[in-house]
Protein backbone atom coordinates (compact mmCIF):
# COMPACT_ATOMS: atom_id res chain seq x y z
CA UNK A 1 0.00 0.00 0.00
CA UNK A 2 2.53 2.43 1.02
CA UNK A 3 4.59 2.30 -2.01
CA UNK A 4 2.00 3.88 -4.52
CA UNK A 5 3.41 6.23 -6.45
CA UNK A 6 0.45 8.88 -7.02
CA UNK A 7 1.92 9.06 -10.94
CA UNK A 8 1.40 5.34 -11.64
CA UNK A 9 -1.58 5.33 -13.96
CA UNK A 10 -1.82 1.59 -15.25
CA UNK A 11 -5.11 2.21 -16.95
CA UNK A 12 -5.23 5.83 -18.40
CA UNK A 13 -1.79 6.92 -18.45
CA UNK A 14 -1.40 6.16 -21.83
CA UNK A 15 -4.38 8.28 -23.07
CA UNK A 16 -4.72 11.50 -25.16
CA UNK A 17 -6.42 14.23 -24.02
CA UNK A 18 -8.25 14.41 -27.20
CA UNK A 19 -8.40 10.71 -27.16
CA UNK A 20 -7.74 10.10 -30.35
CA UNK A 21 -6.70 6.06 -30.30
CA UNK A 22 -3.69 4.73 -30.90
CA UNK A 23 -2.21 2.63 -33.70
CA UNK A 24 -1.34 -0.64 -33.16
CA UNK A 25 2.33 0.64 -34.18
CA UNK A 26 2.01 3.73 -31.36
CA UNK A 27 0.49 1.14 -29.15
CA UNK A 28 3.06 -1.02 -28.91
CA UNK A 29 5.96 1.47 -28.84
CA UNK A 30 3.91 2.06 -25.58
CA UNK A 31 4.64 -1.03 -24.11
CA UNK A 32 0.88 -2.48 -26.23
CA UNK A 33 0.73 -6.57 -26.76
CA UNK A 34 3.83 -7.40 -24.22
CA UNK A 35 1.25 -8.53 -21.62
CA UNK A 36 -0.40 -10.45 -24.11
CA UNK A 37 2.35 -12.51 -25.15
CA UNK A 38 3.49 -13.03 -21.27
CA UNK A 39 -0.28 -14.87 -20.59
CA UNK A 40 0.03 -16.71 -23.98
CA UNK A 41 2.62 -18.29 -22.30
CA UNK A 42 0.85 -19.39 -19.01
CA UNK A 43 -1.83 -21.76 -19.44
CA UNK A 44 -5.35 -20.34 -18.25
CA UNK A 45 -4.93 -21.19 -14.68
CA UNK A 46 -2.06 -19.62 -13.81
CA UNK A 47 -3.91 -16.31 -15.66
CA UNK A 48 -7.15 -16.80 -13.44
CA UNK A 49 -4.42 -17.47 -10.55
CA UNK A 50 -2.18 -14.35 -11.36
CA UNK A 51 -5.99 -12.24 -11.53
CA UNK A 52 -6.79 -13.52 -8.04
CA UNK A 53 -3.50 -12.97 -6.77
CA UNK A 54 -4.11 -9.38 -7.60
CA UNK A 55 -7.79 -8.87 -6.23
CA UNK A 56 -9.48 -7.90 -9.14
CA UNK A 57 -13.17 -7.52 -8.77
CA UNK A 58 -15.45 -6.42 -11.37
CA UNK A 59 -16.32 -2.77 -12.44
CA UNK A 60 -19.30 -3.41 -13.44
CA UNK A 61 -21.37 -2.79 -10.46
CA UNK A 62 -21.43 -5.36 -8.55
CA UNK A 63 -17.31 -5.67 -8.20
CA UNK A 64 -17.78 -9.98 -8.44
CA UNK A 65 -14.21 -11.24 -8.26
CA UNK A 66 -12.92 -11.72 -11.49
CA UNK A 67 -11.43 -14.94 -11.14
CA UNK A 68 -13.58 -16.10 -9.47
CA UNK A 69 -16.27 -16.00 -12.42
CA UNK A 70 -13.61 -16.88 -14.74
CA UNK A 71 -13.13 -20.31 -12.65
CA UNK A 72 -17.32 -21.13 -13.29
CA UNK A 73 -16.37 -21.47 -16.99
CA UNK A 74 -15.89 -25.20 -18.31
CA UNK A 75 -12.46 -26.33 -19.98
CA UNK A 76 -12.91 -27.16 -23.24
CA UNK A 77 -14.70 -30.72 -24.16
CA UNK A 78 -16.06 -30.24 -20.30
CA UNK A 79 -19.24 -28.78 -20.98
CA UNK A 80 -21.98 -30.82 -22.93
CA UNK A 81 -22.33 -30.37 -26.24
CA UNK A 82 -19.77 -28.61 -29.16
CA UNK A 83 -19.64 -25.21 -29.60
CA UNK A 84 -17.41 -22.08 -28.97
CA UNK A 85 -17.33 -20.80 -25.67
CA UNK A 86 -17.91 -16.58 -25.12
CA UNK A 87 -16.28 -13.65 -23.46
CA UNK A 88 -18.79 -10.89 -23.93
CA UNK A 89 -17.32 -7.53 -23.16
CA UNK A 90 -19.81 -5.04 -21.77
CA UNK A 91 -19.80 -1.64 -22.98
CA UNK A 92 -23.38 -0.53 -22.48
CA UNK A 93 -22.83 1.87 -19.99
CA UNK A 94 -26.12 3.76 -19.74
CA UNK A 95 -25.97 4.30 -16.28
CA UNK A 96 -27.18 7.96 -15.49
CA UNK A 97 -23.68 9.77 -14.41
CA UNK A 98 -21.32 6.87 -15.25
CA UNK A 99 -18.82 8.32 -17.85
CA UNK A 100 -16.24 5.56 -17.44
CA UNK A 101 -16.15 3.34 -20.17
CA UNK A 102 -16.55 5.63 -23.04
CA UNK A 103 -12.93 7.07 -22.48
CA UNK A 104 -11.18 3.49 -22.19
CA UNK A 105 -13.13 2.21 -25.41
CA UNK A 106 -12.75 5.75 -27.35
CA UNK A 107 -9.08 6.34 -25.91
CA UNK A 108 -7.76 2.93 -25.25
CA UNK A 109 -8.95 0.35 -27.55
CA UNK A 110 -5.91 -1.74 -27.98
CA UNK A 111 -6.00 -1.73 -24.00
CA UNK A 112 -9.01 -3.12 -24.04
CA UNK A 113 -8.61 -5.61 -26.80
CA UNK A 114 -5.64 -6.54 -25.18
CA UNK A 115 -7.60 -7.46 -21.79
CA UNK A 116 -9.98 -9.13 -23.62
CA UNK A 117 -7.33 -11.68 -25.48
CA UNK A 118 -5.91 -12.30 -22.42
CA UNK A 119 -9.52 -12.84 -20.38
CA UNK A 120 -10.39 -15.21 -23.50
CA UNK A 121 -7.43 -17.36 -22.54
CA UNK A 122 -8.00 -17.64 -19.08
CA UNK A 123 -11.75 -18.55 -19.69
CA UNK A 124 -11.55 -20.99 -22.45
CA UNK A 125 -13.21 -18.70 -24.81
CA UNK A 126 -13.03 -19.38 -28.35
CA UNK A 127 -14.79 -16.24 -29.43
CA UNK A 128 -14.94 -12.81 -27.88
CA UNK A 129 -17.71 -9.79 -28.63
CA UNK A 130 -17.43 -6.39 -27.50
CA UNK A 131 -21.24 -4.84 -26.97
CA UNK A 132 -20.80 -0.93 -27.34
CA UNK A 133 -24.08 1.20 -27.11
CA UNK A 134 -25.07 3.47 -30.40
CA UNK A 135 -24.21 6.83 -28.52
CA UNK A 136 -20.51 5.55 -28.71
CA UNK A 137 -20.14 5.45 -32.00
CA UNK A 138 -16.53 7.17 -31.87
CA UNK A 139 -15.84 4.22 -29.37
CA UNK A 140 -17.66 1.43 -32.07
CA UNK A 141 -15.07 3.27 -34.35
CA UNK A 142 -11.89 2.98 -32.14
CA UNK A 143 -12.32 -0.74 -31.53
CA UNK A 144 -12.99 -1.74 -34.81
CA UNK A 145 -10.37 -0.08 -36.21
CA UNK A 146 -7.83 -2.18 -33.34
CA UNK A 147 -9.28 -5.09 -33.63
CA UNK A 148 -8.72 -4.95 -37.81
CA UNK A 149 -4.96 -3.82 -37.00
CA UNK A 150 -4.26 -6.73 -34.73
CA UNK A 151 -5.79 -9.55 -36.75
CA UNK A 152 -3.77 -8.35 -39.76
CA UNK A 153 -0.52 -8.31 -37.31
CA UNK A 154 -1.59 -12.23 -36.54
CA UNK A 155 -2.12 -10.47 -32.50
CA UNK A 156 -5.54 -12.55 -32.41
CA UNK A 157 -4.13 -16.08 -32.79
CA UNK A 158 -7.43 -18.43 -33.25
CA UNK A 159 -9.47 -15.87 -31.08
CA UNK A 160 -12.50 -14.70 -33.34
CA UNK A 161 -13.54 -11.01 -32.01
CA UNK A 162 -16.21 -8.71 -33.05
CA UNK A 163 -17.89 -5.89 -31.84
CA UNK A 164 -21.58 -5.57 -31.29
CA UNK A 165 -22.76 -2.05 -31.92
CA UNK A 166 -26.46 -2.04 -29.76
CA UNK A 167 -29.15 0.33 -30.29
CA UNK A 168 -30.34 2.13 -27.03
CA UNK A 169 -31.66 0.58 -23.66
CA UNK A 170 -30.52 0.31 -20.77
CA UNK A 171 -31.43 -3.41 -19.84
CA UNK A 172 -28.97 -4.72 -22.52
CA UNK A 173 -26.24 -4.01 -20.08
CA UNK A 174 -27.58 -6.19 -17.30
CA UNK A 175 -25.79 -9.86 -18.93
CA UNK A 176 -28.72 -12.11 -19.34
CA UNK A 177 -30.53 -9.71 -21.37
CA UNK A 178 -27.51 -8.62 -23.13
CA UNK A 179 -27.20 -12.25 -23.99
CA UNK A 180 -30.36 -12.02 -25.41
CA UNK A 181 -29.86 -8.80 -27.15
CA UNK A 182 -26.68 -10.72 -29.04
CA UNK A 183 -29.35 -13.69 -30.09
CA UNK A 184 -31.59 -11.11 -32.14
CA UNK A 185 -34.27 -11.36 -28.96
CA UNK A 186 -35.65 -8.29 -27.06
CA UNK A 187 -33.59 -7.93 -24.14
CA UNK A 188 -35.44 -9.16 -21.66
CA UNK A 189 -33.43 -10.70 -18.66
CA UNK A 190 -33.22 -14.59 -18.41
CA UNK A 191 -33.59 -16.77 -15.13
CA UNK A 192 -30.48 -17.68 -13.28
CA UNK A 193 -29.44 -20.47 -12.66
CA UNK A 194 -28.15 -21.32 -15.33
CA UNK A 195 -25.13 -18.65 -14.76
CA UNK A 196 -23.68 -17.80 -18.08
CA UNK A 197 -20.55 -20.02 -17.85
CA UNK A 198 -22.94 -22.83 -17.74
CA UNK A 199 -25.52 -21.50 -20.61
CA UNK A 200 -25.18 -18.19 -21.76
CA UNK A 201 -24.81 -17.32 -25.80
CA UNK A 202 -26.84 -20.04 -27.29
CA UNK A 203 -26.53 -22.25 -24.59
CA UNK A 204 -22.51 -21.84 -24.40
CA UNK A 205 -20.43 -21.27 -21.64
CA UNK A 206 -20.21 -17.32 -21.61
CA UNK A 207 -18.78 -14.82 -19.56
CA UNK A 208 -19.62 -11.32 -19.27
CA UNK A 209 -16.96 -8.57 -18.06
CA UNK A 210 -17.11 -4.84 -18.17
CA UNK A 211 -14.95 -2.55 -20.14
CA UNK A 212 -13.06 -1.27 -17.12
CA UNK A 213 -12.42 -4.71 -15.37
CA UNK A 214 -11.21 -5.83 -18.96
CA UNK A 215 -8.93 -3.02 -19.30
CA UNK A 216 -7.32 -3.51 -15.88
CA UNK A 217 -6.16 -7.56 -17.50
CA UNK A 218 -3.13 -6.40 -19.00
CA UNK A 219 -1.98 -4.60 -16.26
CA UNK A 220 -2.32 -7.45 -13.71
CA UNK A 221 -0.48 -9.62 -16.42
CA UNK A 222 2.76 -6.85 -16.84
CA UNK A 223 2.63 -5.43 -13.34
CA UNK A 224 2.67 -8.67 -11.27
CA UNK A 225 -0.57 -9.45 -8.91
CA UNK A 226 1.33 -8.03 -5.84
CA UNK A 227 1.84 -4.97 -7.58
CA UNK A 228 -1.09 -4.66 -8.91
CA UNK A 229 -2.89 -5.23 -5.92
CA UNK A 230 -0.81 -3.08 -4.02
CA UNK A 231 -2.04 -0.01 -6.10
CA UNK A 232 -4.80 0.04 -3.59
CA UNK A 233 -4.96 1.76 -0.55
CA UNK A 234 -7.43 -1.18 0.32
CA UNK A 235 -7.87 -5.04 -0.07
CA UNK A 236 -9.31 -4.78 -3.21
CA UNK A 237 -6.72 -4.78 -6.06
CA UNK A 238 -5.97 -2.02 -8.50
CA UNK A 239 -6.51 1.55 -9.55
CA UNK A 240 -10.35 2.72 -10.35
CA UNK A 241 -11.30 4.93 -12.56
CA UNK A 242 -13.43 7.23 -10.55
CA UNK A 243 -15.53 9.64 -11.91
CA UNK A 244 -16.82 12.93 -11.01
CA UNK A 245 -19.89 14.98 -11.77
CA UNK A 246 -22.71 16.84 -10.66
CA UNK A 247 -22.36 20.09 -8.50
CA UNK A 248 -18.57 20.33 -8.71
CA UNK A 249 -16.48 22.71 -10.51
CA UNK A 250 -14.79 20.83 -12.73
CA UNK A 251 -16.63 17.20 -13.15
CA UNK A 252 -14.21 14.72 -14.62
CA UNK A 253 -12.70 11.17 -14.82
CA UNK A 254 -10.49 10.36 -11.74
CA UNK A 255 -8.35 7.16 -11.91
CA UNK A 256 -6.86 6.83 -8.54
CA UNK A 257 -5.77 3.65 -6.05
CA UNK A 258 -8.99 1.83 -5.43
CA UNK A 259 -10.01 3.34 -1.73
CA UNK A 260 -9.56 6.78 -2.37
CA UNK A 261 -11.87 9.00 -0.21
CA UNK A 262 -15.01 11.51 -1.43
CA UNK A 263 -13.06 14.24 0.08
CA UNK A 264 -10.05 13.77 -2.57
CA UNK A 265 -12.00 13.22 -5.54
CA UNK A 266 -13.79 16.20 -4.73
CA UNK A 267 -11.49 18.05 -4.16
CA UNK A 268 -9.44 17.34 -7.44
CA UNK A 269 -12.35 18.22 -8.88
CA UNK A 270 -12.53 21.75 -7.33
CA UNK A 271 -14.86 21.36 -4.80
CA UNK A 272 -18.48 21.58 -4.65
CA UNK A 273 -20.14 23.99 -7.03
CA UNK A 274 -23.27 26.06 -6.22
CA UNK A 275 -23.33 27.18 -2.79
CA UNK A 276 -19.79 25.11 -2.35
CA UNK A 277 -21.57 23.06 0.25
CA UNK A 278 -21.77 19.30 0.06
CA UNK A 279 -25.58 17.87 0.78
CA UNK A 280 -25.27 14.64 -0.21
CA UNK A 281 -24.02 11.99 -3.12
CA UNK A 282 -24.29 8.84 -4.70
CA UNK A 283 -20.96 6.65 -4.96
CA UNK A 284 -21.47 4.65 -7.83
CA UNK A 285 -23.96 6.25 -10.77
CA UNK A 286 -27.67 6.64 -10.44
CA UNK A 287 -28.72 3.27 -8.70
CA UNK A 288 -26.87 3.64 -5.96
CA UNK A 289 -28.15 5.33 -2.15
CA UNK A 290 -27.15 8.49 -0.95
CA UNK A 291 -24.17 9.30 1.37
CA UNK A 292 -23.73 12.25 3.26
CA UNK A 293 -20.70 14.80 4.58
CA UNK A 294 -20.20 11.94 7.23
CA UNK A 295 -19.11 9.40 4.64
CA UNK A 296 -16.29 12.44 3.36
CA UNK A 297 -13.61 10.25 3.98
CA UNK A 298 -14.75 6.97 3.31
CA UNK A 299 -12.98 4.75 1.55
CA UNK A 300 -14.62 4.27 -1.53
CA UNK A 301 -14.52 0.56 -2.69
CA UNK A 302 -17.33 -1.97 -3.17
CA UNK A 303 -17.03 -3.48 0.67
CA UNK A 304 -16.70 -0.11 2.26
CA UNK A 305 -19.33 1.13 0.72
CA UNK A 306 -21.58 -1.72 0.99
CA UNK A 307 -20.83 -1.55 4.55
CA UNK A 308 -21.86 2.51 5.02
CA UNK A 309 -25.19 1.29 3.26
CA UNK A 310 -25.11 2.29 -0.21
CA UNK A 311 -23.51 0.38 -3.08
CA UNK A 312 -19.99 1.56 -5.87
CA UNK A 313 -21.65 0.36 -8.64
CA UNK A 314 -19.65 2.67 -11.31
CA UNK A 315 -17.72 4.24 -8.94
CA UNK A 316 -18.63 7.29 -10.78
CA UNK A 317 -20.19 9.94 -8.00
CA UNK A 318 -23.02 12.41 -8.60
CA UNK A 319 -22.40 15.56 -6.04
CA UNK A 320 -25.26 17.41 -4.82
CA UNK A 321 -24.40 20.67 -2.89
CA UNK A 322 -27.36 22.14 -0.34
CA UNK A 323 -29.07 24.62 -3.40
CA UNK A 324 -29.58 21.19 -5.00
CA UNK A 325 -33.02 19.23 -4.49
CA UNK A 326 -32.68 15.85 -3.82
CA UNK A 327 -35.72 14.92 -4.81
CA UNK A 328 -35.68 16.73 -8.17
CA UNK A 329 -32.63 14.40 -8.01
CA UNK A 330 -34.65 11.50 -7.80
CA UNK A 331 -37.64 12.40 -9.53
CA UNK A 332 -35.53 12.61 -12.36
CA UNK A 333 -33.66 9.30 -12.18
CA UNK A 334 -37.11 7.17 -11.60
CA UNK A 335 -38.33 9.20 -15.00
CA UNK A 336 -35.37 7.00 -16.42
CA UNK A 337 -35.55 3.67 -14.76
CA UNK A 338 -39.34 3.77 -15.07
CA UNK A 339 -38.51 4.65 -19.11
CA UNK A 340 -35.96 1.62 -19.52
CA UNK A 341 -38.29 -1.32 -17.35
CA UNK A 342 -38.05 -3.99 -20.21
CA UNK A 343 -41.70 -3.97 -18.77
CA UNK A 344 -41.20 -8.08 -18.05
CA UNK A 345 -42.48 -7.76 -14.32
CA UNK A 346 -45.33 -6.06 -12.77
CA UNK A 347 -43.77 -4.51 -9.98
CA UNK A 348 -40.83 -2.63 -12.09
CA UNK A 349 -43.42 -1.76 -15.16
CA UNK A 350 -46.41 -0.71 -13.08
CA UNK A 351 -44.16 0.43 -9.80
CA UNK A 352 -41.33 2.58 -11.53
CA UNK A 353 -43.66 4.84 -13.33
CA UNK A 354 -45.65 5.30 -10.42
CA UNK A 355 -43.43 6.41 -8.35
CA UNK A 356 -42.17 8.26 -10.88
CA UNK A 357 -45.68 9.91 -11.15
CA UNK A 358 -45.54 10.66 -7.37
CA UNK A 359 -42.26 12.42 -7.35
CA UNK A 360 -43.22 14.51 -10.86
CA UNK A 361 -46.22 15.44 -8.48
CA UNK A 362 -43.94 16.98 -5.25
CA UNK A 363 -42.02 18.87 -7.43
CA UNK A 364 -45.19 20.66 -8.88
CA UNK A 365 -46.37 20.95 -5.56
CA UNK A 366 -49.70 19.03 -6.47
CA UNK A 367 -49.49 16.09 -4.37
CA UNK A 368 -51.24 14.68 -1.21
CA UNK A 369 -50.12 13.21 2.18
CA UNK A 370 -51.52 9.63 0.50
CA UNK A 371 -49.18 10.35 -2.17
CA UNK A 372 -46.29 10.41 0.04
CA UNK A 373 -47.27 7.60 1.59
CA UNK A 374 -48.09 5.55 -1.30
CA UNK A 375 -44.39 6.17 -2.56
CA UNK A 376 -42.91 5.19 1.09
CA UNK A 377 -44.61 2.13 0.61
CA UNK A 378 -43.85 1.36 -2.78
CA UNK A 379 -40.05 2.19 -1.41
CA UNK A 380 -40.42 -0.35 1.36
CA UNK A 381 -42.49 -3.23 -1.05
CA UNK A 382 -40.20 -2.90 -4.37
CA UNK A 383 -37.03 -2.43 -2.72
CA UNK A 384 -35.70 -5.38 -1.31
CA UNK A 385 -33.94 -7.58 -4.19
CA UNK A 386 -35.84 -10.23 -5.10
CA UNK A 387 -39.08 -8.92 -5.73
CA UNK A 388 -38.35 -8.13 -9.29
CA UNK A 389 -37.15 -10.36 -12.22
CA UNK A 390 -33.65 -8.63 -12.42
CA UNK A 391 -31.95 -5.80 -10.36
CA UNK A 392 -33.20 -2.83 -12.50
CA UNK A 393 -35.87 -2.30 -10.03
CA UNK A 394 -33.88 -2.54 -7.33
CA UNK A 395 -31.43 -0.40 -8.90
CA UNK A 396 -34.49 1.96 -8.84
CA UNK A 397 -35.01 2.17 -5.29
CA UNK A 398 -31.94 2.62 -4.19
CA UNK A 399 -31.87 6.33 -4.64
CA UNK A 400 -35.40 6.86 -3.58
CA UNK A 401 -35.40 4.67 -0.25
CA UNK A 402 -32.35 6.33 0.81
CA UNK A 403 -33.81 9.72 -0.01
CA UNK A 404 -36.79 9.35 1.87
CA UNK A 405 -34.54 7.95 4.48
CA UNK A 406 -32.38 10.56 4.77
CA UNK A 407 -34.21 13.39 3.48
CA UNK A 408 -38.26 12.57 4.94
CA UNK A 409 -38.36 16.26 6.03
CA UNK A 410 -37.80 17.68 2.65
CA UNK A 411 -40.23 15.26 0.91
CA UNK A 412 -42.40 16.52 3.70
CA UNK A 413 -42.39 20.31 2.77
CA UNK A 414 -42.16 19.92 -0.64
CA UNK A 415 -46.50 18.86 -0.37
CA UNK A 416 -46.83 22.22 0.31
CA UNK A 417 -46.02 24.22 -2.89
CA UNK A 418 -43.49 22.50 -4.76
CA UNK A 419 -40.07 22.52 -4.47
CA UNK A 420 -38.93 24.71 -1.78
CA UNK A 421 -35.49 25.27 -3.93
CA UNK A 422 -37.05 26.33 -6.94
CA UNK A 423 -39.06 28.54 -5.19
CA UNK A 424 -36.06 30.23 -3.53
CA UNK A 425 -34.70 29.90 -7.00
CA UNK B 1 -38.13 3.35 -52.32
CA UNK B 2 -37.13 -0.44 -51.69
CA UNK B 3 -33.50 -1.14 -50.58
CA UNK B 4 -31.06 -0.85 -53.07
CA UNK B 5 -29.69 -4.26 -54.11
CA UNK B 6 -26.39 -3.10 -52.30
CA UNK B 7 -27.61 -3.42 -49.06
CA UNK B 8 -29.74 -6.29 -49.54
CA UNK B 9 -26.67 -7.86 -50.76
CA UNK B 10 -25.10 -6.91 -47.12
CA UNK B 11 -28.05 -8.18 -45.17
CA UNK B 12 -28.16 -11.49 -46.99
CA UNK B 13 -24.27 -11.50 -46.18
CA UNK B 14 -25.00 -10.56 -42.29
CA UNK B 15 -27.74 -13.31 -42.63
CA UNK B 16 -24.77 -15.72 -42.75
CA UNK B 17 -23.73 -14.51 -39.48
CA UNK B 18 -22.37 -16.98 -37.49
CA UNK B 19 -25.76 -16.50 -34.97
CA UNK B 20 -27.68 -16.71 -37.78
CA UNK B 21 -30.40 -14.75 -39.44
CA UNK B 22 -31.85 -13.87 -36.04
CA UNK B 23 -29.03 -12.66 -34.76
CA UNK B 24 -28.60 -10.58 -37.90
CA UNK B 25 -31.72 -8.67 -37.56
CA UNK B 26 -30.67 -5.64 -35.22
CA UNK B 27 -27.75 -5.61 -37.59
CA UNK B 28 -30.07 -5.42 -40.89
CA UNK B 29 -31.66 -3.00 -39.09
CA UNK B 30 -28.97 -0.92 -38.17
CA UNK B 31 -27.62 -0.48 -41.37
CA UNK B 32 -30.92 -0.13 -43.29
CA UNK B 33 -31.54 3.27 -40.69
CA UNK B 34 -27.67 4.18 -41.61
CA UNK B 35 -28.60 4.89 -45.28
CA UNK B 36 -32.10 5.82 -44.99
CA UNK B 37 -32.14 7.62 -41.71
CA UNK B 38 -35.24 4.86 -40.38
CA UNK B 39 -36.78 1.88 -40.71
CA UNK B 40 -40.17 2.35 -42.40
CA UNK B 41 -42.52 -0.38 -42.96
CA UNK B 42 -41.78 -1.45 -46.61
CA UNK B 43 -38.18 -1.73 -45.57
CA UNK B 44 -38.94 -3.90 -42.65
CA UNK B 45 -40.92 -6.20 -44.61
CA UNK B 46 -38.50 -6.30 -47.17
CA UNK B 47 -35.37 -7.12 -44.72
CA UNK B 48 -37.96 -9.87 -42.94
CA UNK B 49 -38.31 -11.34 -46.46
CA UNK B 50 -34.27 -10.69 -47.14
CA UNK B 51 -33.06 -12.41 -43.77
CA UNK B 52 -36.13 -15.24 -43.97
CA UNK B 53 -37.52 -14.12 -40.48
CA UNK B 54 -41.18 -13.29 -39.57
CA UNK B 55 -42.00 -10.13 -40.04
CA UNK B 56 -43.29 -9.62 -36.29
CA UNK B 57 -40.05 -10.87 -34.94
CA UNK B 58 -38.30 -8.44 -37.20
CA UNK B 59 -40.74 -5.82 -36.05
CA UNK B 60 -40.83 -6.31 -32.30
CA UNK B 61 -36.46 -5.93 -32.02
CA UNK B 62 -37.39 -3.07 -33.91
CA UNK B 63 -39.88 -1.56 -31.76
CA UNK B 64 -37.77 -2.08 -28.40
CA UNK B 65 -34.61 -0.29 -29.45
CA UNK B 66 -35.04 3.24 -28.53
CA UNK B 67 -32.55 3.90 -31.44
CA UNK B 68 -34.10 1.44 -34.32
CA UNK B 69 -36.45 5.33 -35.63
CA UNK B 70 -40.04 4.10 -37.14
CA UNK B 71 -40.48 7.24 -37.96
CA UNK B 72 -38.60 9.60 -40.06
CA UNK B 73 -36.43 11.84 -38.47
CA UNK B 74 -34.27 14.57 -39.28
CA UNK B 75 -30.99 15.21 -40.83
CA UNK B 76 -29.08 16.02 -37.46
CA UNK B 77 -30.81 13.94 -34.75
CA UNK B 78 -29.99 15.60 -31.25
CA UNK B 79 -29.64 12.97 -28.61
CA UNK B 80 -30.10 15.56 -25.37
CA UNK B 81 -29.37 13.88 -22.37
CA UNK B 82 -31.82 14.37 -19.24
CA UNK B 83 -30.03 12.41 -17.01
CA UNK B 84 -29.41 13.69 -13.39
CA UNK B 85 -25.74 14.87 -14.06
CA UNK B 86 -26.82 16.91 -16.76
CA UNK B 87 -29.75 18.71 -15.10
CA UNK B 88 -27.48 19.58 -12.03
CA UNK B 89 -25.84 21.39 -14.18
CA UNK B 90 -28.80 23.44 -16.26
CA UNK B 91 -29.82 20.70 -18.71
CA UNK B 92 -33.75 21.84 -18.38
CA UNK B 93 -32.79 25.28 -19.33
CA UNK B 94 -30.72 24.20 -22.73
CA UNK B 95 -33.73 21.99 -23.34
CA UNK B 96 -36.28 24.80 -23.00
CA UNK B 97 -33.71 26.80 -25.26
CA UNK B 98 -33.31 24.04 -27.86
CA UNK B 99 -37.06 23.49 -27.93
CA UNK B 100 -38.21 27.20 -28.62
CA UNK B 101 -35.62 27.91 -31.38
CA UNK B 102 -36.19 24.98 -33.38
CA UNK B 103 -40.49 24.63 -32.27
CA UNK B 104 -40.51 21.13 -31.56
CA UNK B 105 -40.61 19.02 -28.64
CA UNK B 106 -38.79 15.83 -27.77
CA UNK B 107 -39.59 13.08 -30.24
CA UNK B 108 -40.56 15.41 -33.19
CA UNK B 109 -38.59 16.62 -36.42
CA UNK B 110 -38.90 20.52 -37.69
CA UNK B 111 -40.98 21.39 -40.54
CA UNK B 112 -38.18 21.57 -42.69
CA UNK B 113 -36.65 18.24 -41.82
CA UNK B 114 -33.21 19.58 -40.33
CA UNK B 115 -33.43 18.11 -36.90
CA UNK B 116 -35.09 15.75 -34.83
CA UNK B 117 -34.62 16.28 -31.14
CA UNK B 118 -34.81 13.05 -28.56
CA UNK B 119 -34.16 12.85 -24.74
CA UNK B 120 -31.87 10.09 -23.78
CA UNK B 121 -29.60 9.42 -20.45
CA UNK B 122 -27.35 9.38 -19.74
CA UNK B 123 -24.86 10.11 -22.82
CA UNK B 124 -21.58 9.28 -20.50
CA UNK B 125 -20.69 13.15 -21.30
CA UNK B 126 -21.00 14.02 -17.37
CA UNK B 127 -18.11 15.25 -17.16
CA UNK B 128 -19.45 17.86 -20.19
CA UNK B 129 -22.33 18.28 -18.57
CA UNK B 130 -25.20 19.30 -19.83
CA UNK B 131 -24.15 17.31 -22.84
CA UNK B 132 -26.05 15.80 -25.71
CA UNK B 133 -24.14 13.25 -28.77
CA UNK B 134 -25.10 14.65 -32.32
CA UNK B 135 -25.25 13.54 -35.69
CA UNK B 136 -24.54 10.31 -37.53
CA UNK B 137 -21.38 10.15 -35.81
CA UNK B 138 -22.81 10.69 -32.46
CA UNK B 139 -20.56 13.61 -31.56
CA UNK B 140 -20.40 14.35 -28.26
CA UNK B 141 -21.18 18.19 -27.63
CA UNK B 142 -21.04 20.24 -24.28
CA UNK B 143 -21.50 22.08 -22.15
CA UNK B 144 -24.30 23.39 -23.20
CA UNK B 145 -25.83 27.06 -22.30
CA UNK B 146 -29.25 28.22 -23.30
CA UNK B 147 -27.21 31.14 -24.91
CA UNK B 148 -25.19 28.77 -26.82
CA UNK B 149 -27.71 26.82 -28.62
CA UNK B 150 -28.27 29.60 -31.36
CA UNK B 151 -24.59 29.23 -32.18
CA UNK B 152 -24.44 25.70 -32.03
CA UNK B 153 -27.17 25.15 -34.40
CA UNK B 154 -25.64 27.93 -36.76
CA UNK B 155 -22.15 25.84 -36.69
CA UNK B 156 -24.21 23.18 -38.22
CA UNK B 157 -23.46 20.52 -36.02
C1 LIG C 1 -30.15 -2.94 -15.41
C2 LIG C 1 -28.69 -3.29 -15.44
C3 LIG C 1 -27.84 -2.64 -16.32
C4 LIG C 1 -26.48 -2.95 -16.38
N1 LIG C 1 -25.69 -2.27 -17.25
C5 LIG C 1 -24.36 -2.59 -17.31
C6 LIG C 1 -23.49 -1.93 -18.23
O1 LIG C 1 -23.91 -1.06 -18.99
N2 LIG C 1 -22.19 -2.28 -18.25
C7 LIG C 1 -21.69 -3.25 -17.42
O2 LIG C 1 -20.50 -3.55 -17.47
N3 LIG C 1 -22.48 -3.88 -16.54
C8 LIG C 1 -23.79 -3.58 -16.47
N4 LIG C 1 -24.60 -4.26 -15.58
C9 LIG C 1 -23.99 -5.33 -14.78
C10 LIG C 1 -23.91 -6.62 -15.60
O3 LIG C 1 -25.10 -7.35 -15.44
C11 LIG C 1 -22.74 -7.50 -15.18
O4 LIG C 1 -22.83 -7.71 -13.80
C12 LIG C 1 -21.38 -6.92 -15.48
O5 LIG C 1 -21.26 -6.61 -16.85
C13 LIG C 1 -20.31 -7.90 -15.09
O6 LIG C 1 -19.03 -7.34 -15.28
P1 LIG C 1 -17.91 -7.36 -14.14
O7 LIG C 1 -17.95 -8.72 -13.50
O8 LIG C 1 -16.66 -7.11 -14.88
O9 LIG C 1 -18.26 -6.30 -13.16
C14 LIG C 1 -25.96 -3.94 -15.51
C15 LIG C 1 -26.81 -4.58 -14.61
C16 LIG C 1 -28.16 -4.25 -14.56
C17 LIG C 1 -29.03 -4.96 -13.57
S1 LIG D 1 -37.13 -5.70 -12.99
FE1 LIG D 1 -37.80 -4.38 -14.68
S2 LIG D 1 -36.14 -4.49 -16.18
FE2 LIG D 1 -35.88 -6.24 -14.77
S3 LIG D 1 -37.03 -7.93 -15.73
FE3 LIG D 1 -38.48 -6.89 -14.37
S4 LIG D 1 -39.52 -5.40 -15.75
FE4 LIG D 1 -37.64 -6.04 -16.78
S1 LIG E 1 -25.98 12.72 -16.97
FE1 LIG E 1 -25.88 13.75 -18.87
S2 LIG E 1 -24.12 12.92 -19.79
FE2 LIG E 1 -24.27 11.80 -17.93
Amino acid sequence: MTDFKPNTLPLTGRARADRRPHSLAEWQALGGYSAVEAALKLSPAEVVAQVAAARLNGRGGAGFPAAQKWRFMPEPGQSPGTGPSYLIVNGDEMEPGAFKDRLLLEALPHQVLEGAIIAAHATHATEAIVLIRDAYRPGIAAMEQAIQEARAAGLLGALSIRVHPSAGRYIVGEETALIEALEGNRAMPRKRPPFPAASGLWGRPTTVNNVETISLVPHVISMGPEAFSGLSWTDEGGTKLYGVSGRVKRPQLIEAPMGTTARELIERCGGVSGNGRLLTFQPGGGATGFLGPEHLDLPLDFGHVARAGSMFGTGTLIVLDETACPIGAVARHMRFYARESCGWCTPCREGLPWASRILDALEAGTASAADLDALRMIAAEAGPRGRAFCDLMGGAMAPLASALARFGDRFEAHLTGGCPQRRLA
Amino acid sequence: MSLSPDLLARIRDASAHHGGPRAAMLEALRMIQQEHGWVSDAHLAEAAQTLGVGLAEIESLATFYSLIFRQPVGETVILLCDGVSCWLNGAEEVRDALMARLGIGFGQTTADGKYTLINIACVGGCDRAPAAVVGRDRRLVGPLSPEGVAELLEGGL
